[in-house]
């Protein structure tokens, strides 16, 4: 019998028994549906969570550092390598070289200093940090009061929820619930700040140098020559982050954040450049630390050697993103048999209901064999509507399981807001997962087609027929 | 038309059976349902099958139609050893070499004339746009005109068996095989469905071989009368040594 025949006929027994057959293919629906829920929930968990893993620029940074630095990150780094006092310097041209990396969107100098910043008249002693401009994107300005730099060469401040505390004088007390970011930044926001700092100057004597073509080593150590200036600068509150965005730095933490060109062209004095001082004679800055922002956190790695070959240590959080996503391979698995369950007992659904018809149809299987149809025909016809229920089973389940995801996820969300946490949405359903819903319900069905399909195809059509 | 009329035909042997036999198993018994029945009918002929229930006339037509298989001997149809065939090429000798007609007329319930006696076209795989004028060509001429898009149950009996017959010569078969095609019907209807038979064994050369225990139908429309009981071969018109004994068989 032919594939549209075939088809016609299932459609047609499936509709003479149609509350029976409906209330079968109901419960493929629910399978489905329980499949598709736990899937899309699980898909959607490790979405969210990869979404914040990125947002938290861990994962995707390499911190470099000269190997003159002596605050290494990793002993096994010093043993290695050249020694320290011959490797190379973290100046300018290397950060070019390692922002022009494969895979690296960009290398930033780390510039952080202790200064005096005053407001209203008062003196504040803290850590100020560069920031570029793509620090924007990550999860610690989520909750920004105010906004983030206006342009990355605007004399402007972000300062931490701390010294927001501190500059208006209250300190927290240990048990008491954190002070809220907005009651912090109202009255700060757009006020002014002066900080003061100590800027490197070149003398004259290095500034001739520079304008001749290259300079070499020699004429450097001629040259060298620093005066340092005291400085003042007006800047202005523009927001007040909650979290922190260098949570990661433990003690050299800064609580105040300046536009990384704004920084930049201040040439505030840094440790290094005291240490440098017999060497890189020129202008050019040199910097304690770079930090490279990676596309992908697959590449660390990869970048990370890089670098190691140019001579440079380096220190980044690997792999903590990988086994991340190894744990929601297995949620997936877990969430999937557990979906799947249903499926079983549709499964048994099915061929119950097949059977079932197999008794009530064995005349009409007699007939059909005694006028010509083979155990094939017969065998093909119970399987289009094994498969008839799968795939429209499928179909209402994915619906099914799709309408129940939405609910759940604008449920999830009335409770989020209500604890005034942010909307978040933890529920997708690719168009794969569509696809492979109605696919499994379909070979199910099929599977569960298998025996009655068997059985009604080899039934004697004598005794079929004798069978009143 | 009576029989009696009709010279043996000398027409080649469409079905023959040798030593043909069909035992079932029930526990400890066995029964011979057909026991070393050996006959021919020639292509073309309107044989009756006669026999009080359980004579075997059933379990032969059976075995003649490719239904079901013999314990022992052969079964020839147009030189062809059903025995010898497989499943497949059983289902498709059914499908164009037999049609059968019931009892109980077996016509499927749920689908209306038109669609039953597309069935048999639908398993041949005709194309779907011939397959309906063809049956209702044939429902027409049956006298169905009118009932082609009613169900079964919604037919008279004598209606339900015109249908029947009229799907069991979709596919052009060789051979009409009937079991009672008249015990439903009363005697009327009954004639009125023998007729047709007896029109298309003439007009299309058919060979039909009728089951039936209504010995007067059967010795009005066919050609030839055999006589079983218990499994054997008693009486046949063209063997008198076997008439006198079917006769007998069919008095007492």
């Amino acid at each position: 019998m032919k594939l549209p025949d075939l088809a016609e006929l299932a459609v047609r027994n499936l509709r003479e028994s149609v509350l029976r057959n409906s209330l079968t293919t109901l419960g493929i629906s629910v399978g489905v549906a329980s499949l598709v829920a736990m899937l899309s929930l699980g898909i959607g968990l490790q979405q969210l969570a990869s979404r914040r893993l990125m947002k938290s620029g861990l994962f995707d940074t390499v911190v470099v550092s000269s190997r003159r630095d002596l605050r290494n990150f990793n002993r096994d780094q010093e043993r290695t390598g050249p020694a320290p006092g011959e490797s190379r310097i973290l100046d300018e041209p290397t950060r070019q070289e390692i922002e022009h990396m494969p895979n690296v969107l960009e290398a930033d100098p780390d510039i952080r200093f202790i200064t005096e910043l005053r407001f209203e008249d008062k003196p504040h002693l803290t850590m100020v940090a560069a920031l570029p401009a793509s620090a924007q994107s990550t999860d610690a300005f989520d909750a920004l009061e105010g906004h983030f730099f206006s342009s990355d060469t605007a004399p402007e401040v972000v300062i931490q929820k701390s010294f927001a505390a501190e500059l208006l004088g209250k300190t927290a007390k240990s048990g008491d619930d954190e002070t809220k970011v907005p009651t912090l930044a109202a009255p700060l926001l757009g006020k002014e700040l002066t900080m003061r700092y100590a800027q490197r100057a070149t003398s004259q004597s290095s500034a001739s140098i520079v304008a001749g073509d290259h300079p070499t080593s020699d004429q450097d150590l001629a040259g060298a020559a620093y005066s340092v200036v005291s400085r003042e600068i007006k800047l202005k509150i523009v927001g007040v982050a909650d979290l922190d965005p260098e949570s990661m730095r433990g003690p050299t933490r800064a609580r105040v954040f300046l536009p990384l060109k704004l920084a930049e062209g201040l040439h505030v004095m840094q440790p290094t450049d005291l240490r440098e001082i017999s060497r890189a004679a020129s202008d050019q800055p040199v910097y304690s630390s770079v930090n490279v922002r990676v596309r992908n956190p697959s590449q660390v790695q990869t970048v990370e050697d890089g670098i190691k070959k140019m001579g440079f240590n380096t220190f980044s959080i690997l792999d903590a993103s990988r086994s991340i996503q190894q744990f929601f391979k297995v949620l997936d698995v877990f969430l999937g048999i557990f979906g799947s369950l249903a499926l079983a007992v549709a499964f048994i659904g099915i061929v119950n209901t097949l059977v079932m018809a197999i008794l009530e149809r064995r005349r009409e299987i007699g007939i059909m064999k005694a006028i010509g149809a083979s155990d094939g025909d017969v065998k093909r016809l119970f399987f289009a509507e094994a498969g008839a229920m799968g795939i429209l089973g499928g179909i209402v389940g994915v619906a099914l399981g799709w309408g129940l995801g939405q609910v759940i996820n604008l449920g999830t969300n009335v409770y989020l807001r209500r604890q005034s946490f942010p909307p978040e949405h933890f529920w997708s359903v690719p168009w794969w997962l569509v696809a492979f819903a109605i696919l499994f319900s379909l070979v199910v069905s099929l599977a569960a087609g298998l025996y009655p399909a068997g059985r009604a195809a080899r039934l004697d059509p004598v005794e079929a027929l004798r069978y009143e | 038309m009576s029989s009696a009329n009709h010279a043996p035909p000398n027409n080649p042997p469409a079905i023959r059976t040798d030593e043909l036999c069909r035992h079932y198993r029930m526990g400890e018994t066995v029964i011979r349902a057909v026991d070393g029945v050996t006959l021919e009918v020639g292509a073309g002929e309107f044989v009756a099958l006669l026999g009080s229930s359980g004579s075997g006339k059933s379990s032969v037509l059976n075995l003649i139609a490719g239904l079901d298989r013999p314990t022992s001997g052969k079964v020839m149809v147009h030189d062809r050893n059903l025995a010898e065939l497989s499943r497949e090429e059983l289902a498709r000798y059914r499908l164009h070499t037999v049609g059968m007609v019931f009892q109980s007329f077996n016509l499927i319930p749920t689908m209306n004339l038109v669609e039953n006696v597309e069935l048999p076209m639908r398993f041949a795989e005709i194309e779907r746009g011939k397959r309906d004028n063809l049956a209702r060509e044939a429902l027409r001429r049956v006298g169905l005109k009118t009932r082609m898009n009613h169900r079964p149950n919604e037919l008279s009996g004598g209606e339900q068996q015109r249908a029947a017959l009229a799907r069991a010569l979709i596919n052009r078969p060789q051979l009409l095989l009937a079991d009672e095609p008249t015990g439903n019907l009363d005697s009327h209807t009954g004639t009125e469905i023998l007729n047709l038979v007896g029109e298309f064994n003439q007009q299309l050369g058919m060979t039909v071989v009728m089951v039936t225990h209504e010995r007067a139908l059967a010795e009005r429309y066919a050609q030839r009368l055999i006589f079983l009981a218990d499994g054997k071969l008693v009486g046949d018109d063209r063997n008198p040594a076997l008439v006198s004994s079917g006769r007998a068989e069919e008095r007492r």
